[in-house]
């Protein structure tokens, strides 16, 4: 067991800015892929012979593939607006976790090989050469960024430092220097199709079992299709949901809402996961090679819609790319959006009258909801702009009497990752995901004290994960995380039509 | 000869000017965006993105999300500029075109504005510790250049008055190529010498900004990636893109 020592910030006031600490976070890096991880991926399994050369070769590729990354390094103009925007810099203080710090350690070499500033005059630039020091600094640090495009937000040229992240890390992995967790994980989805690495008869068991206990527990008999040839919808949901706590009461959730709206589902053994971690690494190819298992579970089993369960980071992936990396979805019915998020389809029910919410069911609770960092600012719900925030707070207001939003610069687009997204939710990482989470903490433990909120809803898969692991180093308990369709499923009221 | 060197100069710093932006635009423009990545909430129209860039554009709107001490000095120095560059159009027209003339009196109050909006962005990055820390040798010096440029306009308008009458022959003359003596002014000299100074580092700068803006992915692309595919050239014929179906 991996024991790291570190101190837990205190909460304070809410989103103090810290003094900068240099260095604060420079020990902070993940554990390294092994060969097998890298070599599955298509990434060479170690650091190459001639790094340095494959590192300017990839960056000088990705310049040309990446119309952000050309105009997003020229452009920026240290003004300093996001310096103290990341929350790992507001939970760290180290000077590297500023985005546009962040985004320097790739420009820095950059500006050296790539632009006439950097060539002939380095140090009035900030120029430097790609040396061993610089490559250490690019695996700790972007392994300390969420990617959760916070920054951009205020960046007066919408410079996104995700995409320098992500970037980053494709270099890295191109030398041979990847990251262990989401490698290994990505690998998993190309051989199994989920990324727990869960074969067909442990989940079609799973699924019996949540079965058994739904019946039980409510005297309905809601089902959970498995390989369900002809259904109308194929349910695509982070593996998390299948197991973990409180993800698996989401599933529930979703699958209640199927049995009462009288519409025919189904999940895949084959894409058996919604997450797909190839956007983690920023890796087209591994994106595409994870989304197609979707393409090609949906035309298998016949079905006619695409739904999407909670899972914020898939959920960017399924609305902005999907339809560009494995599109076209001419095979489905024209008549619903491809995908449709499960909120997106739960809300339509609503709006039709097709269920019924007593909201009395979860008067036990003072509900709030923590905005997911890819849904707010890298995808939507509904047809209108912002629809992604309005959307799930109808959810939770039509199954709850109590709900408040927490401070209105922490939620929205403003919203702050939960600490563990992009690639971070990793106990190697474990330290910087509690400071991470400071300034969601801090906002949450406002609301607890003026409103007496008992629980925090959300629509991810690694937000839930990440809280119920780092909420009670700030004293708070891991259960106050809750899916927003536990929710739902709780206060849905069945009639015997069906 | 002053007249001839300075011309000469002024020539090279266009071509300079203009070819090099032109190099960074045509490759901005030339590499794809592979996928939609606007930075959401987003416009779900052409119009709409317009309208987004148009307010990034001329009142700084993420900026004054991020930070309004860094919005409030920003604006004033580029809108300051802004007005004391159209100022300028008066050496550089005859007859003067009346709306030039008609803001010659504001144009000396957008320079001193502009000279505070640099003192107080010079200011930040000295004071501030986190933008102390993000700034390269070349972040000081771009804002003593735009200061001693402002500055040392300033001091022509309220210290040491040049022969404007000879200016503007030299500076018509650069439009006409029919080359006039530069009036051999310190402060005139000190200013058309930044200025090229200025007119020659924008290319291979962070000033780059100016057109890059335009080009920005998470603020020029419209929120419509469930009705439009955006497959990039390069992702056409990969190994997973399946069979044909674009």
């Amino acid at each position: 067991m991996l024991k790291i020592e570190f101190e837990t910030p205190p909460l304070g006031e809410l989103l103090v800015t810290p003094p900068v600490q240099p260095d604060a976070m420079a020990h902070s890096r993940p554990f390294v892929a092994k060969p097998e991880h890298q070599q599955g991926l298509g990434f060479p399994g170690e650091l190459v012979d001639n790094w340095q050369d494959v590192a300017l070769a990839k960056m000088d590729e990705l310049l040309g593939k990446y119309r952000s990354l050309p105009v997003f390094l020229d452009s920026c103009v240290k003004c300093g607006a996001c310096t103290d925007k990341c929350h790992y810099y507001l939970g760290t203080g180290d000077p590297k976790n500023m985005p546009v710090a962040r985004q320097d350690l790739l420009r820095k070499v950059y500006r050296r090989y790539f632009t006439l500033a950097g060539k002939w005059f380095p140090r009035l630039v900030g120029a430097v050469e790609l040396s061993e020091d610089v490559i250490n600094d690019w695996y700790s640090y972007y392994h300390q960024c969420s990617e959760c495009r916070r920054c951009s937000v205020y960046c007066p040229f919408g410079i996104d430092t995700a995409e320098i992240t992500m970037a980053g890390r494709e270099i890295l992995a191109s030398i041979g220097v990847g990251q262990k967790y989401s490698n290994e994980i990505i690998g998993k989805v190309h051989i199994i199709g989920n990324n727990l690495g869960l074969p067909e008869p442990a989940l079609a068991n799973t699924l019996e079992g949540l079965e058994e206990e739904v019946e039980e527990d409510i005297n309905v008999p809601v089902k959970f299709p498995l390989d369900q040839h002809g259904a109308e919808v194929l349910l695509v949901t982070p593996s998390a949901d299948f197991f973990a706590e409180p993800h698996v009461d989401g599933l529930i959730g979703y699958a209640k809402v199927f049995h009462q709206a009288g519409i025919s589902w189904t999940l895949s053994s084959y894409a058996s996961e919604a997450a797909n971690f190839g956007i983690f690494i920023g890796n087209y190819e591994n994106m595409q090679k994870v989304a197609q298992r979707i393409r090609q579970a949906a035309i298998d089993l016949g079905v006619k819609r695409i739904v999407v369960g909670e899972c914020g980071h898939a959920w960017r992936v399924a609305y902005s790319f999907w339809n560009t990396l494995i599109g076209p979805f001419d095979f489905l019915d024209p008549a619903y959006p491809v995908p449709q998020h499960i909120c997106e389809f739960t809300y339509d029910l609503l709006q039709g009258g097709a269920l019924k919410l007593d909201p009395k069911a979860n008067d036990d609770k003072v509900v709030t909801f923590h905005d997911s960092c890819n849904v707010s600012r890298g995808s939507r719900l509904g047809n209108v702009p912002g629809g992604q925030f309005t959307i799930p707070r109808e959810l939770i207001r039509s199954a709850c009497s109590h709900f408040v939003d927490m401070a209105p610069e922490t939620i929205h687009e403003h919203t702050f990752c939960c600490g563990g997204g992009g690639g971070l939710l990793t106990d190697d990482l474990i330290e910087l995901r509690v400071k991470g989470a400071l300034p969601r903490a801090q906002a949450l433990q406002q609301v607890i004290e003026q409103h007496g909120v008992t629980h925090m809803a959300a629509i991810c898969a690694i937000c839930k994960s990440q809280f119920s692991k780092v909420l009670p180093y700030y004293g708070m308990e891991m259960d106050m995380i809750i899916s927003v369709h536990q929710l739902i499923g709780d206060a849905l009221v069945f009639d015997s039509e069906h | 000869m002053l007249g001839s060197v300075f011309a000469i100069l002024f020539y090279l710093a266009a071509i300079i000017l203009v070819t090099g932006v032109a190099a960074r635009v045509t490759r901005y423009a030339r590499t794809p965006a592979p996928l939609v990545i606007p930075t959401t909430p987003a416009p779900l129209t052409r119009t709409g993105v317009a309208a987004r860039m148009a307010r990034e554009v001329v009142f700084f709107e993420s900026l004054f999300k991020g930070s309004k001490w860094t919005w409030l000095f920003g604006w004033l120095f580029h809108f300051g500029m802004l007005v004391a560059l159209a100022r300028h159009l008066r050496y550089f027209t005859e007859p003067v075109w009346w709306w030039v003339a008609m803001i010659q009196w504001i144009g000396i109050y957008a320079g001193m504005a502009m000279f505070a909006g640099l003192t107080g962005l010079w200011a930040r990055r000295l004071l501030v510790d986190r933008v102390r820390y993000i700034s390269a040798p070349s972040d000081h010096l771009m804002l003593l250049l735009l200061l001693a440029i402002a500055g040392s306009g300033l001091v022509m308008k309220y210290v040491q008055h040049t022969d404007i009458v000879s200016l503007k022959a030299f500076t018509v003359g650069l439009v006409t190529l029919d080359w006039q003596p530069l009036p051999a002014d310190g402060a005139l000299l000190v200013h058309l010498s930044l200025v090229i100074t200025l007119i020659l580092i924008f290319p291979f700068s962070k000033l780059l900004h100016a057109p890059g803006v335009f080009f920005s992915p998470t603020r020029n692309m419209r929120d419509t990636p469930r009705e439009n595919r955006h497959v990039a050239p390069w992702a056409r014929d990969l190994p997973g893109a399946g069979p044909d179906r674009s």
